[in-house]
């Protein structure tokens, strides 16, 4: 086994311990001194989740969380040096960790949280000229969201619990039952939360899979017949989400 | 009226990194920075923060650019690692050099992936004629990749390896002397490490290969004990420069010259101004020697 090798086992080992081969100069037990790169990793790679999932920490505390993010960072531990991504798989392993149970709307707030962070990083490309596009829309027309506009449908209030955590003071009593959907992007340098609905999800879905607008439409209308196309797409437009048309007929 | 020489230079625009003291670019200070123009020499970022496809960190890491110097600096590439180079974070590396054009890139004597984890630390090496041959050969391929000279950190570390034949320092002559590339030398690291390793900082720094300092770093460092109670220094870039480590950077400075020379923070990081007046610190020391 290569030195490397046993030093990286050893670094994410359940149990703190000590791989062969090393020494103190001053004869302390190497263990003690080992322990601080395995304090560095963990404690790095648990503040980098805790940076991008601040309102999950909220809702279970710091502790909770940190034990939580601890024992994901062994399970999971990075496999690419690009540390803003991170913990795209927080929001599975805590629907699966037992002692979260009790907090059922924690994995959608993580999801959430994760859709922000992509929003905020994701590619710089223009919103398409209003003028032009509203020249050209019509029902073949293929609608191509910008890389930042993602959505989620949580069978609770998430996009609710996560804006009551954006403020300071008392937070007003939320039901969390109460199903939710979540439109994410980027406008401008900030990213917004909506929530939206079950039609407005399958909408923007259908057009992220390159479905026509009248498809995107019956989409949309299976899924909720209050669907209001006009408000849903001119959210879109206002926000700059929508960057390129074209009107080439699906295969 | 004033009349503007001919043909200045902007600051931004210089060939190299000017010969004062510079701050880590912390996104908390985005706007003020770009709000308030400090007189600050220039800024170094971490390269790994900025591969993003896009959003805000591009956008005020563009405009602060067109006003600063800048220094690259990675923190993750395993330039130490058994494996191979990853080519694509080289690649991604590249990217941004050719983007940002800053007057210096420097990477850690290191390793901080293992086949396909990566530990997000800066982890010690075996300094032996092998790790010897594998980071030169490394340095090789990140110099042509990226088509400049690179700046080599030395680390701070906390453990020794029985295996090892070479000291530190002579391990860092070598890969100077057979790869070419510069050395950027972190005095907190070399307080820190001679501390933990009972050795004498000043003898480490004589053995350095001192012509070839490119820039400096300064930080704080954090305090602990090992299992005997002895002082266990951490580099954790999270407190003021110590008042130890401010002094084995006068006798730097009386050897080397003026360097650029780096405040680096990345935790607990304070307002602007209490970051500002540890540069203007290191500037008064810069100028003496200048003198």
């Amino acid at each position: 086994m290569s030195t490397q090798h046993a030093f990286c086992a050893a670094l994410l080992a359940h149990e703190p311990g000590c791989p062969e081969g090393v020494f103190s100069s001053n004869g302390a037990d190497p263990a003690s001194r080992f322990a601080v790169y395995r304090n560095n990793v963990h404690s790095s790679l648990i503040n980098a989740l805790a940076t991008s999932y601040p309102v999950t920490r909220q809702l279970v505390g710091d502790e909770f969380f940190r034990a939580m993010a601890g024992l994901y960072v062994q399970t999971c531990p990075p496999g690419s040096p690009l540390i803003s991504e991170y913990g795209g798989t927080l929001a599975d392993f805590i629907q699966a960790f037992e002692p979260a149970q009790s907090v059922p709307y924690l994995a959608d707030v993580a999801r959430l949280e994760r859709l922000r962070v992509r929003a905020y990083h994701a590619a710089d490309i223009p919103p398409l000229d209003q003028s032009r596009m509203l020249a050209q829309l019509n029902g073949q027309s293929r609608l191509q969201l910008h890389p930042c506009v993602a959505t989620l449908h949580s069978p609770y209030a998430a996009v609710t619990i996560w804006a009551a955590h954006q403020t300071e003071g008392a937070i007003a009593s939320v039901n969390p039952w109460q199903a939710q959907s979540a439109l994410v992007l980027r406008h401008g340098l900030a990213v917004k939360v909506f929530s939206i609905d079950s039609g407005s999800v399958a909408f923007i879905n259908s057009l992220r899979r390159g479905k026509a607008l009248e498809t995107a439409l019956e989409h949309a209308l299976q899924a909720s017949s209050e669907f209001d196309l006009h408000q849903c797409l001119g959210l879109l437009i206002s926000l700059g989400a929508i960057t390129d048309l074209d009107q080439k007929v699906s295969p | 009226m004033t009349h503007l020489p001919h043909h200045t230079v902007s600051p931004a625009q210089v060939p190299g990194l000017p010969l004062r003291a510079g701050l880590g670019l912390k996104s908390e200070h985005f706007i003020e920075v770009l709000e308030t123009r400090p007189d600050i020499g220039f800024f170094e970022v971490h390269a790994e923060n900025y591969m993003v496809a896009g959003g805000p960190f591009h956008h005020y890491l563009g405009l602060i650019r067109e006003q600063y110097p800048l220094s690259l600096h990675g923190v993750s590439l395993s330039i130490g690692g058994e494996g191979p180079l990853d080519c694509e974070h080289l690649a991604r590396l590249a990217t941004l050099i050719e983007r940002y054009q800053p007057q210096s890139f420097s990477e850690h004597l290191a390793w901080s992936s293992h086949g396909p984890v990566f530990l997000n630390d800066l982890l010690p090496l075996t300094y032996d004629a092998t790790t010897l041959n594998r980071v030169c050969a490394h340095i090789d391929q990140v110099q042509s990749t990226l088509k400049r000279p690179m700046l080599l950190e030395n680390p701070s570390t906390y453990l020794l390896f029985q295996r090892a034949t070479l000291d530190e320092p002579d391990f860092i002559s070598e890969v100077v002397r057979r790869t070419g590339c510069g050395l950027l030398l972190d005095v907190n690291n070399v307080y820190v490490s001679c501390i933990n390793h009972q050795r004498d900082p000043v003898a480490y720094i004589d053995a350095l290969p001192l012509q070839a300092v490119g820039e400096i770093h300064l930080a704080g460092f954090a305090e602990d004990t090992d299992s005997l109670g002895d002082r266990l220094l951490i580099d954790d870039h999270g407190a003021p420069i110590d008042n130890a480590v401010w002094q084995l950077y006068e006798q730097v400075l009386v050897r080397t010259g003026p360097v650029a020379t780096l405040i680096e923070r990345d935790n607990q990081v304070p307002a602007f101004n209490v970051l500002q007046a540890e540069a203007q610190q290191a500037e008064r020391l810069l100028s003496q020697v200048t003198a």
